[in-house]
């Protein structure tokens, strides 16, 4: 009963929160790993981006809610995605034929295309905080959970509850199917195949007469979808707020790092290693070594390996550790 | 004086300015203008080093200007007594066994060939240091944060002059800089750049949440000054006599005794502020002028020579026999520790330090959008972006404000677009910002003052 008890508590505060926060991750990190694999720089507007599609929808949750639309007991800014990413579609693209096309028509070295993204960066943080503001803004609407702690503890006569939100479930949900959808595309179809060749060897690809027209228009489609979807679901279990997203930019960048840039397995995978990484050794295990432990050895501090305070530190920690001893990441990514 | 006339031309617009600003704004203002621009010139030198000189991308400024800002408060804050009786072994102690692993790991390394058996001693030999440090350092930072909480709880610094910190705050950056560019030089520059911007944000979660450092997140306020205090100048009789002299003609003008004193007062509580920034602003100039000297000296010497060498052509360097891994690590170190001193100067004119207020926007991205709107590799360059940048982040707003006021001038008070326009005037900071940072990189790259080759 106690050891059941124990795998309860770690999978009501640690295990579930972690999977929903590495999904989040893992979405952002695939972005970033496209981006860098088919487009060959490192986006730092990464975080702005994710936000400017979750602005769209939490505008369009705000309008539907208004005219009394809603999804039953899930949440109406799951109606909004498709507009969203249409938003953000047409936000890539423009800003592609702008700015970023000069550069790689140019053939322009990654660094200078990094530093270009860092001025995308600050004109889309602007554009955001002129259309909605710095503050915080909350749109979850429908059922909030799907299992009560009260409810379990009735159900299963233990002593620790187990909490489900209907965010987390949506977002490993989700999740799963868009990125299995991705990985589907990019596998088995020709396109996908054309955009990993592109990746491969630009020259090569190019030979064997792969439109890189095409590529990149597809690259930035499937990068709004994952933007928007990643930025929503961040926003459904937390809340939005335009500064989180862009300092969620850095956690994304180390999951990608970690899992091997331009590798999308590996990026989704990292985005877990951080989460899992970020939230077990943040946690403190005193209630559950009461539980499996006797009596007699009873821990009496908190038995927390780090203050929830250097959440962020760690998963840059990791990044440094595995840069030092893995450079081209877990997965075999690009070389460095 | 042909080739300079184009400097000459862009930093007179700046002087121009900047005395706009005065005449319209306040001079108090204007003066606080200058002292921010000289100090973000100072960091922007340091990133020209890097980034100009040897083009190694760091995006980890937030982390040195942050620890030269603890370098202030640990240099200048009296120590607090009490503090260092209670904990103050423990923590050197803690010191001890940090300074003792880093001597056997690097025994370790030595002695022990490359194997599984060393990673595992290394391995062993940290986590057994770790839990170590965390048994004996609890008690101790326990007992150094309850020591009157709302006013110290830290061990406070060493009660040297302030001025000395901005040379330790050197120092202090640059050792970061040497442990960084040991780990993440070998790397490709853009992940160079993630790299020490992620490291750049563990350096400041430290400083945030080490309370007994340096208070972390509850601030260190009133700092010592290097200037005289405003309420010292405005008893001292000759600063009043200066003012007195130097507003003679509008004082006579008055007839009334008891206006001319009150006129007379608030005249000295004004002159008050702008001397004290006025002392500010001549001991930066005089640090910007010696690091422009130097830099530029760097710049056109043998070695200067040498490290543009190796930024154009590393393959070829090397073949030449130069030893560009340890030319980067040198120049990585020299750059940042110029930034630590910007970031101290910059604790020591506000007189606090927030740890809480370092954010990679306003410590990383803008010193970088400086560095490349004002030019890389010149020096004159970075002086130059560090003035017109930070001159357009502060007066973004009041100018949106105009332009805003100016378009919906035929909207009514009540228009909610025109107020939610208003409201959000202080954002275009940001858009004016990335708008200028795509033109330059578009139609100028090589920045406003491009680097210029003089043939010797």
């Amino acid at each position: 009963m106690d050891l059941l008890n124990a795998i309860i508590l770690l999978l009501n505060y640690t295990v579930i929160p972690a999977l929903t926060y590495g999904s989040q991750l893992a979405l952002g990190a695939i972005f970033v790993t496209l981006v860098y694999g088919i487009l060959r720089f490192a986006n730092f507007a990464t975080g702005d981006m994710m936000s400017f599609g979750t602005m769209f929808a939490v505008l369009l949750t705000y309008y539907f809610q208004s005219l009394g639309i809603s999804f039953g007991v899930l949440p109406t800014a799951l109606l909004t995605i498709p507009f969203a990413i249409f938003m953000m579609i047409l936000y890539m693209l423009t800003i592609d034929k702008f700015v970023f096309s000069y550069y790689r028509v140019k053939k322009s070295p990654p660094v200078q295309l990094a530093m270009v993204s860092v001025g995308v960066m600050f004109v889309t943080q602007a554009i955001i905080r002129i259309i909605i503001g710095p503050s915080d803004k909350r749109f979850l609407d429908g059922e909030k959970f799907i299992l009560k702690a009260t409810e379990f503890k009735e159900m299963t006569g233990l002593n620790e509850g187990l909490t489900i939100k209907s965010t987390q479930v949506i977002t490993i949900f989700v999740t799963l199917i868009v990125v299995s959808i991705m990985f589907w595309f990019l596998n088995k179809t020709k396109t996908g195949t054309s955009m990993r060749a592109y990746s491969d060897n630009e020259d090569l690809a190019l030979l064997s007469g792969i439109d890189p027209k095409k590529v990149v228009l597809i690259t930035w489609v499937i990068a709004g979808v994952l933007a928007t979807i990643g930025g929503i679901l961040y926003g459904l279990d937390k809340s939005y707020r335009p500064f989180v997203y862009f300092n969620n930019m850095l956690p994304i960048f180390a999951a990608a790092i970690v899992g091997g840039i331009g590798n999308p397995y590996g990026a989704f995978f990292g985005g877990y290693v951080i989460a899992f990484a970020e939230i077990f050794l943040t946690y403190a295990y005193k209630r559950f070594f009461i539980y499996i432990l006797p009596d007699s050895l009873e821990p009496n501090s908190m038995i927390q390996l780090l203050s929830t305070d250097y959440k962020f530190a760690i998963s840059f920690s990791i990044l440094v550790i595995v840069l030092l001893f893995r450079p081209s990441g877990i997965f075999e990514g690009k070389k460095i | 004086m042909r080739q300079y006339s184009n400097v000459i031309t862009a930093y007179l617009i700046m002087t121009i300015l900047i005395i706009l600003v005065g005449v319209f704004q306040s001079w108090a203002i204007a003066l606080t203008i200058l002292n921010y621009c000289l100090i973000s010139a100072v960091m922007t030198m340091g990133a020209n080093i890097q980034w100009g000189y040897a083009g190694l991308i760091n995006f980890g400024i937030m982390g040195y200007t942050a620890l030269g800002g603890l370098a202030v408060v640990l240099v200048s804050v009296a120590p607090v007594g009490e503090a260092w009786k209670l904990g103050g072994l423990n923590m050197m102690i803690c010191v001890g066994i940090i300074v003792g692993m880093i001597f056997l790991i690097r025994y370790v390394l030595k002695k022990i060939e490359k194997s599984k058996k060393r990673s595992y001693l290394i391995a062993a030999i940290i986590v057994i240091g770790l839990l170590l440090l965390r048994f004996i350092s609890a008690p101790a930072i326990e007992s150094i944060e309850s020591v009157e909480p709302a006013k110290t709880g830290f061990l406070g610094g060493l009660g040297m002059p302030v001025l000395f910190s901005w040379i330790v705050g050197g120092f202090f950056a640059g050792g970061l800089a040497y442990i960084i560019g040991k780990i993440a030089l070998g790397l490709r520059a853009d992940y160079l750049a993630i790299a020490t911007l992620l490291i750049a944000e563990i350096v400041v979660s430290i400083v945030k949440h080490e309370e007994w450092l340096a208070r972390g997140v509850k601030n260190v306020i009133g700092l010592k000054r290097p200037a005289p205090y405003e309420i010292d100048l405005q008893t001292s009789p000759w600063f009043i006599n200066l003012v007195e002299k130097f507003h003679s003609a509008k004082l006579e003008l008055i007839n009334s005794i008891s206006e001319r004193q009150d006129m007379l007062n608030q005249m000295v509580i004004d002159a008050s502020s702008i001397y004290v920034k006025l002392c500010f602003s001549g001991l930066f100039l005089t640090v910007v002028i010696i690091l422009l000297i130097i830099t530029q000296k760097a710049l056109y010497s043998p070695w200067g020579r040498k490290m543009r060498a190796i930024r154009d052509n590393e393959e070829a360097a090397s073949a030449m026999g130069k030893n560009v891994v340890k030319e980067h690590l040198l120049i990585f170190i020299l750059g940042s520790a110029v930034v630590g001193i910007a970031g101290a100067m910059m604790v020591t004119h506000d007189g606090l330090f927030t740890p809480g207020s370092y954010r990679p926007m306003r410590y990383t991205f803008v010193i970088w959008v400086m560095v490349i709107v004002g030019g890389t590799g010149n020096n004159f360059g970075a002086i130059l972006g560090g003035f017109a940048v930070w001159f357009l982040w502060v007066q973004a707003a009041p100018i949106a404000l105009f332009v805003i006021n100016l378009l919906t001038s035929h909207l009514p008070e009540t228009n909610e677009i025109k107020i939610h326009l208003i409201n959000s005037a202080p954002y275009f900071r940001f858009l004016l910002v990335g708008i200028g940072l795509l033109l330059i990189m578009r139609y100028r790259p090589r920045g406003i003052l491009p680097e210029k080759i003089i043939k010797q």
